[in-house]
């Protein structure tokens, strides 16, 4: 599953050599993310956020199972314990602001992972399972993320499960049974607290499990790079460790940086004052609004406000939403252009940076409150979205003339330096690579 | 097939956003939105210079101290601070013996069980007990504040937006309701029994202005004067302390963290170069 000149693990100590005879874990482990792994050597750092989103779940997964240590999962006692937490509990407070804001710094890497993914084509054959299994992570993150926010039970905590179980209640006929048998009870309540503090706990295991799949199928091509030009020889790539784990150890550096920066001077920025506001069925927020990384979905789901003859509104949205994540499984089939990367591409790149545009205006939109003038302007920008990636990506695959591609990874770093003046000779450069003909790159 | 069934997908969404953006338009157009009391009239909370803001913001106890007493003597007659216990203001900088007097002077009893009967019964509290609760039960707390309950004051200032500021703003911010509102929005004349206040949400608060008069608490020697806006600064700033107790710890902590992170990560920088040296890429 890598390339015929991958390194080989040969361990010189004893005892490795022992355990490697009767388990070949350190094997597994060397050519998963050690020196067996072959990496193309022009990747950038958007190539480092995979590593990062890895990190971020184990900061989750450390921090909460201390939490659950401390938590109480019970609608009478929950938001004190999490209270006890921040007060009585010996460093609880940087536990619960890790938590809290890892959740968030796990949305951020993840969603530049996404992009890096969308511009550079990393979903295109032959890694179409890589992406499928990267958006199974999406989901699932996006549903621990959703209950993980209903533990505190703040005010937030409750109107939120009520208004997204109610999602559900949107489905004709069998709707509203759906919601009552999901949450336990007609409303929010104990019965929905606990068992999403049960599968809160479960999933980030999933989600464990699911990243390895999707590092296995990283492998069986190997990783994409900037150029979108598959690897042709040894002389296209380094070996994963020491060059990439290096330099992915600066980019965790940087990342640590800007995270304890918020978790330490601002932790509750990205929070919502009202979820320190105990829950109370009686009171409703003015506004209530998810967690930042729910908002351009909350954006789409909230732009419908006409019935279609019998689909009322609300089911409307609630498909949309639906839709507008699932529609990224079909992606690799939508974009038929054999040119991986944005950079190779005039057309789409232009496309592309309007649909990150859009997005951005989306989240904005969900956040504020459902009054004019948002609501026109999702409306505006949803309609974007559901076009850029149903309609125009598929037509702009067929009409685009696409730049000229360099002949290898090699050749596209070279042209760089001869650019730059600095001409130097590559050895071990194999007889498959032509140098850059002048002008075909850039 | 996949290309067509999302091609009319795309259509249909698309085709739905736009037509309602534009009979949205068309609404928004001919009858734009009304504007309203609150919008027109809601202020912003007012920007206090607090000793505790930036990174090396810190308490001042003798503020929290000063503040404390405003609670003690104005608020808690309402209020309650139910996650916070006596023993917590050992962090104001006060003395366990000094603790356990206030705890055991507080005009509230804390709730009991009389050990020979089993009914219910109070005692002074001690200093493991939280802040005792002004009112039995929510019934009793609305019969006796024109039916709203006075909410409880421990996470105020993170439970509001801007919540240090807002604190200081909302009991500074009682004032007669402006003339204009009352000609632009003849029908938002404060109801009777509430207060006309621009820092609330509505406008319009049950709560009574707390501070209306100098010395109405009365400092120690050495303290600034007791006017309306000290003593609401003062309790803004106890009130931040019982929302964030750790909050000198987690800036500390975060200093050293972040310190630590910037060595770190200039070594992995520099080690970055080091190993990438020679290599294109």
């Amino acid at each position: 599953m890598s390339f015929p000149w991958a390194e080989h693990y040969s361990p010189t100590h004893p005892l490795m050599k022992w355990v490697d005879d009767r388990l070949p874990l350190p094997r597994f482990v060397y050519n998963a993310v050690g020196a067996g792994y072959p990496v193309p050597r022009n990747l950038n750092y958007f190539w480092n956020f995979g590593v990062l989103s890895g990190v971020a779940l184990t900061i989750q997964i450390v921090t909460g199972i201390i939490l659950a240590m401390h938590y109480g999962s019970n609608a009478g006692v929950a938001f004190d314990s999490v209270e006890h937490i921040m007060r009585d509990v010996n460093g609880g407070w940087l536990l619960r602001y890790a938590h809290a804001n890892g959740a968030s710094f796990f949305f951020i890497v993840v969603y530049l992972h996404i992009f890096r993914g969308l511009f550079y084509g990393s979903y295109k054959a032959p890694r179409e399972m890589v992406w499928l299994l990267g958006l199974v992570i999406f989901l699932l993150m996006m549903a621990t993320a959703f209950m993980g926010y209903v533990l505190p039970w703040g005010q937030m905590s409750f109107w939120g499960a009520k208004v997204i179980t109610g999602l559900f209640g949107a489905i004709p006929v069998v709707g509203e049974p759906i919601q009552t048998w999901l949450l336990g009870g007609f409303a929010p309540g104990n019965a929905a607290l606990n068992r999403f503090f049960s599968l809160h706990f479960l999933l980030p295991f999933v989600i464990a499990a699911v990243i390895i799949l999707h590092i296995w199928a990283l492998h069986i091509p190997g990783s994409s790079n900037p150029t979108g030009v598959e690897v042709k020889g040894p002389q296209d790539t380094v070996p994963f460790h020491p060059y990439y784990t290096a330099k992915d150890g600066f980019g965790l550096g940087v990342f640590l940086i800007v995270y304890c920066l918020v978790l330490f001077f601002g932790p509750n920025a990205l929070g919502h004052p009202d979820n320190y506001i105990p829950a109370n069925p009686m009171s409703t927020p003015a506004h209530i609004v998810p967690e930042w990384y729910f908002w351009p979905f909350y954006a789409i789901l909230r732009a419908f406000t006409f019935d279609f003859f019998f689909i009322p509104a609300k089911l409307l949205g609630v498909m949309a939403m639906f839709a507008s994540i699932l529609l990224l499984f079909v992606l690799p089939w939508l974009d038929t252009s054999p040119v991986r990367s944005g950079n190779y591409r005039p057309l789409f790149k232009k496309f592309f940076w309007l649909l990150v545009i859009d997005v951005l205006i989306l989240g904005y939109c969900g956040g504020a409150p459902a009054a004019e003038p948002f609501v026109m302007i999702s409306q505006v920008a949803a309609a974007y979205y559901f076009a850029h990636f149903l309609i125009i990506l598929p037509i702009v695959s067929r009409i685009e003339r696409p730049l000229p591609l360099p002949n290898s990874i090699t050749a596209s770093v070279l042209h760089q330096d001869s650019y730059e003046g600095e001409r130097e000779a590559l050895p071990g450069m194999g007889a498959d690579t032509q140098p850059a003909q002048p002008g075909l790159a850039h | 097939m996949v290309r067509l069934l999302a091609a009319l997908v795309g259509i249909f969404f698309s085709g739905m956003l736009l037509y309602s953006f534009g009979s949205g338009a068309v609404a928004y157009i001919s009858e734009p939105p009304a504007p309203t009391a609150e919008h027109e009239f809601h202020l912003h909370p007012k920007e206090v210079d607090w000793s505790f803001n930036g990174p090396l913001g810190h308490y001042d106890k003798v503020q929290l101290q000063r503040g404390f007493q405003v609670f003690k003597e104005v608020c808690s007659a309402c209020h309650s601070l139910r996650l916070v216990a006596f023993r917590d203001l050992k962090a104001l900088g006060y003395e366990d013996p000094e603790i356990k007097a206030i705890a055991k002077n507080w005009a509230i009893k804390a709730p009991d069980v009389d050990p020979k009967t089993g009914e219910a019964s109070t005692r002074p509290a001690v200093p493991a007990d939280h802040f005792p609760m002004p009112f039995a039960n929510d019934v009793a707390a609305r019969a006796a504040n024109n039916n709203a309950i006075p909410p409880d004051l421990s996470l105020m200032t993170k439970a509001r937006h801007d919540g240090s500021n807002y604190v200081y703003s909302l009991i500074t911010g009682f004032q007669p309701q402006p003339k204009e509102l009352l000609k632009e929005f003849p029908d938002a004349k404060t109801p009777e029994g509430l207060h006309y206040n621009p820092y609330f949400a509505n406008l319009n608060i049950a709560m009574a202005p707390p501070l209306t008069a100098e010395g109405q608490v009365t400092y120690g020697p050495g303290q600034p004067k007791p006017t309306v806006d000290q003593m609401a600064k003062d309790v803004a700033a106890f009130l931040t302390w019982t929302a964030e107790p750790k909050m000198e710890n987690r800036k500390s902590a975060g200093l050293a963290v972040v310190f630590f992170l910037l060595v770190a990560t200039v070594l992995a920088y520099m080690s970055y170069q080091t190993i990438w040296a020679g290599k294109k890429h």
